[in-house]
């Protein structure tokens, strides 16, 4: 009775491995096969031929024959991380004055900037789309980056004021008895001691834009500020679609993601929680 | 003057201010101005027709959009019971294990990193009716005939609901199994002792004090519904026959390919009044639960 419970116990956990990795695992295999073959009826389960044809396509030297991935990339890659930058910068800014201060009406402000980063991108985006162009910064990187930091800043004050709040006020008025600044106390105590926290805010903060779809789909038009995740729809056509093609792109916008939840991921829960928890 | 700037508050908070002001706030105080607009992209002149409220008169009239929004309520209620539920289920699964867990949680974490696009577009790969993964495997078993996941009516709703639950039970999973981790061991084994069995143990000690970790999933989770426009966008695009059309890829039809920009902003009025009052209502039992358990400082 005892052995058969265990094994029904881990048959659940072998499910639910499956259930999670196999949809990802499919598309990173599918990335290495050629057209025909993802095709084929009946399906082909193991693949006979692997070919990085697909990226070859994205990323060739002499140009691009498919898609522009490897400018898309480089657009992602500086959006997401100009974005982060001065989202925790200002984020973390804001973090420390909700942990630190006690003002007037503060725990609206606080909700209030948590309620604004509630509006849905796509409603945000009609207006965004018709106040960036009259601007002139529609189908800009600056234009995009603005519109993440703005998303991102409320959820970094959320994490960093947990965070900031862990931290024992005494550290920082030891520090200033002894001829700190308030500033120098912060640089050289409070922030130190954040510093998991706030790289796990930072890891949220790029992900969201790394990932964001909605907003970006509006105010990015050419290949000047086109993210991956927009760039990606250019494998759909209205009636076709390169799955071998989607496959790959989609394998290079979900590696960096990977690699960088696996280096953070401890705080991230912690992060998470902290803010929760004991704001 | 470094000294005084970094002592007050509203300094420190007036960046973020700016940036949101900038970028939500004037945004929205000129949609907000354009509901009552017949405001068309293709005719720039007439963002100064004021028309009142006849937006959304003729919002309250069509039936589609009513359709479209209960679709999305009963969407929203299906997806975040079944999240929590798995998630607390996995949770618990996970809790037991003892060798493993921890790379067990990180492997939990992948679905999370996936961009709702992405998200989309593996869901409509395994759906496919033709050459996805999921009719493949039937076909094994004998089931030769496709089944059509995303073309069905019904079916359609059902597949996307599968996407945006795996997509999202995650993030229930982690928060909750990091409350249980968290759970002094006394009062269980005190319970224990005094006879509970395992189900009253769960319902009178685990849970309570889960409850704060329930809502921070809830209200994290809920900034985020939105974000299943892109799944639905790429999935079936609000098809067949508008179907599994959302309120959000309402908005984007009507913004978007008939260019009626007033008419869209009234509309994403109610979506975000919708956005607004989900969150609202979770931070709030979160601040209730919180106090509950004593933990304010």
């Amino acid at each position: 009775m005892k052995q058969v419970k265990k094994i029904s116990f881990w048959l659940l956990v072998l499910l639910l491995l499956i259930l999670i990795c196999l949809p990802g695992i499919w598309i990173f295999i599918s990335a290495f096969r050629p057209n025909p073959e993802i095709l084929s009826k009946p399906a082909n389960w193991i693949p006979d031929r692997w070919t990085i044809y697909q990226f070859t396509q994205m990323f060739s030297i002499n140009g691009y024959v498919s898609v522009p991935a490897f400018k898309y990339l480089m657009n992602s890659v500086i959006i997401s991380s100009v974005s982060t930058v001065i989202a925790i910068t200002i984020g973390m800014m804001g973090g420390y004055a909700f942990a630190r201060f006690n003002f007037k009406g503060k725990n609206k402000i606080f909700l209030s900037l948590m309620l604004a980063r509630a509006v849905p991108g796509i409603s945000l985006s009609l207006p965004l789309f018709i106040l960036f162009a009259k601007i002139g910064i529609i189908n800009t990187s600056f234009g995009v980056i603005l519109v993440y930091v703005a998303m991102n800043v409320p959820f970094t004050i959320w994490l960093t004021d947990g965070f900031f709040r862990q931290i024992p006020k005494e550290m920082s008025e030891v520090a200033r008895t002894d001829g700190c600044t308030r500033l120098q106390a912060f640089w050289n105590v409070e922030l130190p001691l954040a510093g998991p926290g706030i790289g796990a805010a930072a890891i949220f903060a790029f992900l969201l834009s790394w990932n964001e779809y909605a907003l970006a789909s509006i105010i990015t038009r050419t290949v000047h500020s086109k993210t991956l995740p927009i760039g990606m729809m250019d494998y759909l056509d209205e009636f076709t679609i390169n799955w071998a093609g989607m496959c790959a792109i989609a394998v290079v916008m979900i590696v960096p993601a990977l690699i960088l939840t696996f280096i953070v991921q401890k705080h991230l829960v912690s992060g998470l929680t902290f803010g929760g928890v004991k704001g | 003057m470094n000294k005084k700037f970094f002592s007050s508050p509203i300094i420190l908070i007036l960046p973020s201010i700016l940036a949101i002001s900038f970028v939500i706030i004037i945004p929205l105080i000129f949609s907000f101005y354009t509901s009552f607009t017949s405001y068309k992209l293709t005719r720039p002149d007439s963002l100064f027709d004021f028309v009142g409220l006849r937006n959304y008169e003729r919002l309250i009239d069509n039936a589609k959009f009513w359709y479209a929004f209960g679709r999305t309520i009963l969407f929203l209620a299906i997806v975040l019971n079944l999240e929590l539920l798995f998630g607390l289920g996995i949770a618990l699964l996970i809790n037991k294990i003892t060798w493993g867990q921890r790379t067990l949680r990180t492997i939990m974490m992948f679905p999370m990193m996936f961009s709702p696009i992405l998200v989309g577009f593996q869901w409509k790969y395994i759906f496919n009716d033709n050459i996805g993964l999921l009719n493949n495997f039937l076909y094994l078993f004998g089931y030769e005939s496709a089944i059509p996941w995303l073309i069905d009516k019904y079916l359609a709703m059902g597949s996307i609901m599968v996407a945006e639950i795996w997509a999202n039970t995650s993030i229930f999973a982690i928060l909750l199994l990091a409350g249980l981790l968290g759970i002094p061991r006394d009062p269980i084994e005190a319970a224990r002792v005094d006879g509970c069995n395992s189900w009253q143990v769960f319902k009178n000690i685990t849970l309570p004090f889960l409850m704060p970790f329930v809502f921070i999933a809830l209200t994290i989770r809920s900034l985020d519904v939105g974000r299943a426009y892109d799944i639905v966008h790429i999935m079936t695009g609000g098809g067949p026959a508008m179907r599994t059309e959302l309120i959000w890829t309402m908005i984007a039809r009507i913004g978007y390919k008939d260019a009626n920009m007033g008419y869209a902003n009234a509309m994403s009025y109610v979506s975000i009044i919708l956005s607004i009052a989900f969150t609202y209502y979770f931070f709030t039992k979160l601040v209730a639960a919180r106090r509950d358990l004593g933990q304010q400082q």
